[in-house]
């Protein structure tokens, strides 16, 4: 398949029909608590894309080279450590803790930088970066990643190498952020609203988010439909280029 | 990180406060991501709260055993490392044991690292009591987080495949030979059936939660 086909796809089938929050159920608890306004909810969702693309980036890289079974760097150390040893390196058991490891460094680098080079945008992020360590949507995608990282000992189904990773962690965090925006308009014209008493706050909340989740529904099967209609048909195409003169 | 001996509630009253009225679920509106991740089947419901309840009980007791080493900034970073650890173990037995289980819940477990009932209860409790009460509030806290996914896993499984514990006992509540115009809602154990569950089910608890209220 074309790449840039696959892109697409990729893209549209994280963001819209595997949506984080109406689909994987991550990042329910900035959805519920922070999508008040529509402008810091925004902020929660640009802040939670740069930081996911970012801790994707880095957990790819420490699950390829250093965490996965026979990865490159381990069995290295291994071999010098342990010279004409043939056991496999696997540090896999490891994953999780360096992965917490790693998103809380993210952010904590993201934060510093941030503050350091885009004062504005720092002041717009401000409370929410923190925040971000212990959002379920990163931990996610990480994990996601985990299971497509390409490995020496094991094959993967389908593996994915750093662009196929960053895509997905960058369309993952936009659709936590399409989510997230929807959800904080809803509720914007919901304050005007006469709610029955026990269902107030988070209750009418989460029912409308179910309705909105019906309305993802409608997404499923988009990605199928569109690889048909934008993959090559092979016979008329070689017909063509073999009915091509040659120059 | 101050001792504190005789203020607060009692280990008992810390306990039974978690099962109903402070529920992490229903009260605290915290872990929501697997309250609606796993609860279309009662197994599910019922693994997923028991791992949480081991990894909550043995975090708790060691971050309260070590409170006195515990430096405010890096807290988080501590309770964090911590959790992730017990959670590799549990992850880990499920695997073995309970291997299509493990499959199912798939990246849920690993996701109670980021928890929040688990990090509130470290940062509110076990970080400032001793052991025992620490225990107490993890045991209530966590069989009050298992109780909230059984009823949510309850509704659904029921409304949706008619059976309750279908997988492992295979008690049917609808029976097979139900009326014709009653189908399995299969809106139920898909994603939206989820959140609609969650927010009814909120708003019941609540309901009779000022009733009690007024009558009191």
């Amino acid at each position: 398949m074309n790449y840039l086909v696959s892109v697409l796809l990729l893209a549209i089938s994280t963001a819209l029909i595997n949506n984080m929050v109406f689909h994987y159920f991550v990042g329910n608890c900035p959805f519920i608590g922070v999508s008040r306004r529509v402008d810091t909810a925004f902020g929660m969702g640009a802040a939670v894309t740069f930081v996911v693309t970012i801790a994707a980036a880095l957990s790819w890289i420490m699950t390829y080279f250093v965490l996965a079974p026979g990865a490159p760097l381990t069995a290295a150390v291994l071999r010098l450590v342990r010279p004409g040893s043939t056991a496999v390196a696997d540090l896999s058991i490891l994953n999780y803790i360096v992965y917490i490891f790693v998103i809380a460094w993210a952010v904590q680098l993201v934060e510093m930088y941030v503050r350091k080079f885009f004062p504005p945008l720092y002041k717009s992020f401000g409370v929410f970066l923190p925040l971000i360590t212990t959002n379920c949507v990163i931990l996610f995608t990480c994990l996601e990643i985990m299971k497509h990282v390409p490995v020496a000992g094991a094959p993967v189904a389908e593996p994915w190498g750093l662009d196929r990773a960053l895509i997905f962690a960058f369309f993952a965090g936009i659709g936590f952020l399409i989510a997230i925006v929807l959800m904080a308009g809803i509720r914007e014209e919901l304050e005007h609203c006469d709610v029955p008493a026990p269902l107030r706050g988070p209750g009418i909340t989460m029912i409308i988010a179910g309705i909105l989740a019906l309305a993802f529904l409608g997404f499923t099967g988009m990605d199928t439909t569109l690889a048909r209609r934008l993959a090559p048909k092979p016979p008329p195409a070689s017909a063509e280029t073999a009915a091509r003169p040659a120059p | 990180m101050s001792e504190r001996k005789n203020d607060g509630p009692t280990p008992m009253e810390r306990f039974l406060g978690g099962l109903i009225p402070e529920n992490p679920v229903y009260r605290q509106i915290l872990g929501i991501c697997p309250s609606l991740a796993v609860t279309n089947t009662m197994e599910g419901a019922l693994t997923m709260g028991v791992a949480a309840l081991f990894v909550l009980l043995c975090s708790n007791i060691l971050i309260s055993l070590i409170r006195p080493l515990l430096k405010p900034h890096l807290r988080i970073l501590v309770f964090t490392l911590t959790i992730a650890t017990f959670v590799t173990i549990a992850d880990r037995v499920l695997a073995a044991y309970l291997y299509d289980m493990s499959k199912q819940l798939g990246p849920y477990i690993p996701l109670i690292i980021v928890n929040c009932v688990i990090i509130a209860r470290c940062e509110i409790c076990a970080s400032k009591q001793r052991v025992f009460t620490a225990a107490a509030d993890a045991l209530g806290q966590g069989l009050g987080f298992t109780l909230g996914l059984m009823t949510i896993a309850t509704v659904r499984e029921i409304l949706g495949f008619g059976t309750w514990f279908g997988k492992w006992l295979g008690w049917r509540v609808i029976p097979a030979t139900a009326p014709a115009h009653w189908s399995n809602w299969v809106i139920m154990i898909l994603p939206p059936g989820a959140f609609l569950t969650l927010g009814l089910l909120l708003g019941v608890f609540n309901a009779l939660t000022a009733k009690k209220e007024k009558a009191a």
